[in-house]
């Protein structure tokens, strides 16, 4: 089942399908080790739809809200 | 010989940088804290070497500023050697900048620095088989405690002088197949001399469809944008993704295999400061214990500050008429004297007892790696004056000064989320302010008038930006930010950097204080400060403010802090309750806060946001300050 990273609980693990926008999101989340097949462990969720704090290679990532819907995941 | 640091934001580069130089680099502990290059030049067996400290850049494809900056100097500028700086405990993602590099072909060291904390993350590294792919040196080191340092620097030397350039390293068959044509292609148009890099390089970026280098030639040969087109079509056909992920997928499986190869995992040891998160992000908590610890941050500055403020003072106000004694108090000579003691006693007692405390309040905060955690606690709120929460960073280091405020708006992607904030770092009231609203507000009225103060420039602020983003009214591009592990503040670290804070004000601010102290008294003694004083009546008298006010407004826009401290000077008095009202008090301060932004703002201003945009800053500044304090005046 294919969903977007917003939707994701905390402390779950996703793996990324892709990334649904522009050549500039793609390219910045690649350089923070996003690419489709990596596995994402959503640590946080700020109150009020606030961003996203994400486990990834070992490092930690605060994404916008509007930003982690543009990641397309598959939850195991 | 030149020798670069690159690498990817927060891995080290200043820390190594001010290893050589001195501290002449601000470090932090939050990714893109340098904006700007900064120079050194030292010796090295005899020989003068110049040293480039980059800011950081994830890839080699920039997005921000910082970025730019970067790549372009390493591009355009003879760099004979580069040193390549990896943060080891993220050794997989950095090496797909690394593989980028070794693009480029200059000769190259890979300086592997925090590797204690790898350890301390379970992940050992074998460096000579890393060496070996990649056909580089890497050399071990931890660059805050200055281990491996030396080592770096003659390794580096070494590779400059035999000029050896590393591996290249290969992608999957049918990849390389394309960017071997593609690059036969470019030699053949020969643009890669024109831009002075390697054809596999630039083929490459063309197939990632790299924004510079696309515009840079759409416009010279459209013949060959055919075949990067078709070759673009082509991997996007066989991959069923854009040929710009397919390059990128590719350089990160690669990447991935090396660290495969090169790292065995062992169990990480787990230290308290991991578990600070749970409380300082946490979704309720995490708000309690931000509002906790800038309450007690400024407290305590202000406790600090008040303590030593009073004496000093007394002090110094009393050797003015122990001068008068000796020197008839009619004379030239003592309107000079004691124009110069107290432009002394101005930066002495008033402004260092306050500034110190909080630069280095601050240093600690950005040291331990606070602001990227601010950054994700305020997103939600940044979001309602139209920018992401990455624009805080900028706001919270306009506490300290507004000069390097705007220079960090550098990180933020779009132009007009960098003039918004731009504007409203301006209202932010920097150090410099601080000891205005400390040393009058909080000294004669009350601790709690000063805090008013300050919540009702944030609201102003907020009030602005919604303003603002109105008028601009594009979508921000959201938030992406790294959150860096937390580091244990160094004591030594912090206090160089205070210094370098400081050093502004001593040696910039404090000789223009005293001159303009001794001015004033000129400006006194032949009683021409009426005449300005007249000049400015239009305005002190719609703020009911003393005349005399007139002219420290002048002061203040060549350093905020002068204003104060001329007013004491014109006022005659440190006394300042037994002739200004307290409802005076506050409206200059209100006034002071938000007009005109300082010398050195409107000059970075002009270089980072244009001539018209900081004209308009100014004039919305103003007419905001002549509001607000009018508001002062009826209402407090």
């Amino acid at each position: 089942m294919t969903i977007t990273l917003d939707s994701i609980g905390e402390n779950k693990k996703a793996k990324v399908v892709s990334i649904s926008g522009g050549w500039g999101i793609r390219q910045r989340l690649g350089c923070l080790g996003i690419h489709p097949g990596d596995i994402i462990t959503v640590k946080r969720s700020a109150i009020m739809r606030g961003p996203i704090l994400i486990s990834i290679h070992g490092n930690q990532v605060a994404l916008g809200r509007g930003v982690a819907r543009r990641v397309v995941v598959e939850v195991e | 010989m030149r020798i670069a640091l690159m690498g990817q934001p927060n891995s080290g580069k200043s820390t190594i940088f001010n290893h050589v130089a001195g501290y002449k680099a601000v470090t932090s502990n939050f990714p893109g804290k340098t904006v700007e290059y900064t120079l050194t030049k030292f010796n090295l067996f005899g020989q003068v070497i110049e040293l480039v400290d980059l800011p950081g850049t994830y890839s080699l494809t920039s997005f921000d500023l910082a970025e730019l900056e970067a790549r372009k100097y390493l591009l355009n500028s003879d760099v004979d050697v580069v040193i390549n700086v990896v943060d080891a405990s993220l050794l997989s993602r950095s090496l797909e900048l690394t593989l980028q590099l070794l693009e480029l072909k200059l000769p190259m060291v890979i300086c592997l620095n925090m590797i204690d904390e790898a350890e301390r993350k379970g992940i050992k590294i074998d460096i000579e088989k890393l060496s070996k792919i990649l056909g580089v040196p890497v050399v071990p080191v931890i660059a805050v405690k200055g281990k491996g340092i030396k080592e770096l620097f003659s390794t580096t030397y070494k590779m400059g002088e035999k000029k050896k350039i590393g591996k290249t390293l290969n992608f999957s068959k049918d990849v390389e197949e394309v960017i071997e044509k593609l690059s036969a292609q470019i030699k053949e148009k020969q643009i890669s001399k024109e831009f002075n890099l390697p054809e596999r390089f630039l083929a490459i970026k063309y197939l990632e469809n790299d924004h510079y280098f696309m515009e840079n030639f759409k416009s010279r040969d459209k013949k060959i944008f055919k075949e990067i087109n078709y070759f673009r079509n082509l991997l996007k056909e066989v991959h069923g993704r854009p040929s710009d992920v397919v390059i990128s997928s590719e350089r990160h499986h690669l990447s991935m295999n090396i660290y495969e190869s090169v790292v065995s995992l062992t169990k990480p040891h787990a230290s308290l400061i991991d578990y600070l998160d749970n409380v300082l992000m946490h979704p309720i908590l995490g708000y309690i214990f931000l509002a906790l610890i800038f309450y007690l941050f400024f407290n305590l500055v202000f406790r600090v500050g008040k303590i030593v403020e009073k004496p000093l003072l007394d002090y110094f106000y009393s050797i003015i008429p122990l001068i008068g004694k000796s020197i008839n108090t009619e004379t030239l000579l003592f309107s000079v004297i004691s124009g110069i003691i107290q432009g002394l006693a101005g930066g002495i007692a008033i402004v260092l007892p306050y500034l110190f405390p909080f630069l280095f309040g601050l240093a600690i905060l950005e040291d331990l790696g606070y602001l990227p955690r601010i950054a994700f606690l305020l997103d939600v709120f940044l979001h309602k004056i139209g920018l992401h929460g990455k624009a805080i960073i900028p706001f919270i280091l306009g506490y300290g000064c507004t000069v390097p405020a705007i220079m960090a708006t550098r990180i933020l992607e779009s132009e007009r989320d960098r003039f918004i904030a731009s504007v409203l770092a301006t209202m932010i009231p920097c150090a410099a302010r601080m000891t205005i609203i400390f040393a009058l507000v909080a000294f004669y009225i009350s601790p709690q008038a000063a805090l008013a103060i300050y919540i009702l420039n944030i609201i102003v602020i907020i009030i602005s930006g919604k303003i603002l983003s109105r008028l601009l009214p594009e979508v921000t591009p959201g938030m992406i930010l790294e959150i860096p592990a937390y580091h244990i503040p160094s004591l030594k670290v912090a206090l160089a950097k205070t210094w370098l804070r400081m050093k502004e004000f001593i040696f910039v601010a404090w000789p223009l204080l005293i001159v303009g102290s001794t001015i004033l008294s000129l400006l006194h003694y032949f009683q021409a400060d009426t005449l300005i004083n007249h000049f400015f009546s239009p305005l002190t008298i719609i703020l009911g403010l003393p005349l005399v006010v007139g002219t420290t407004l002048i002061f203040g826009i060549l350093r905020k802090e002068l204003s104060m401290l001329m007013l004491i000077q014109a006022l005659g008095t440190a006394n300042i309750v037994s002739v200004m009202s307290t409802t005076q008090i506050m409206t200059f301060t209100i006034f002071i806060i938000f007009y005109i932004p300082c010398m050195a703002t409107i000059a970075v201003l002009w270089r980072e946001i244009g001539s018209k945009r900081t004209l308009f800053t100014i004039a919305f500044t103003f007419i905001l300050a002549i509001i607000l304090a009018i508001i002062t005046r009826f209402v407090y």
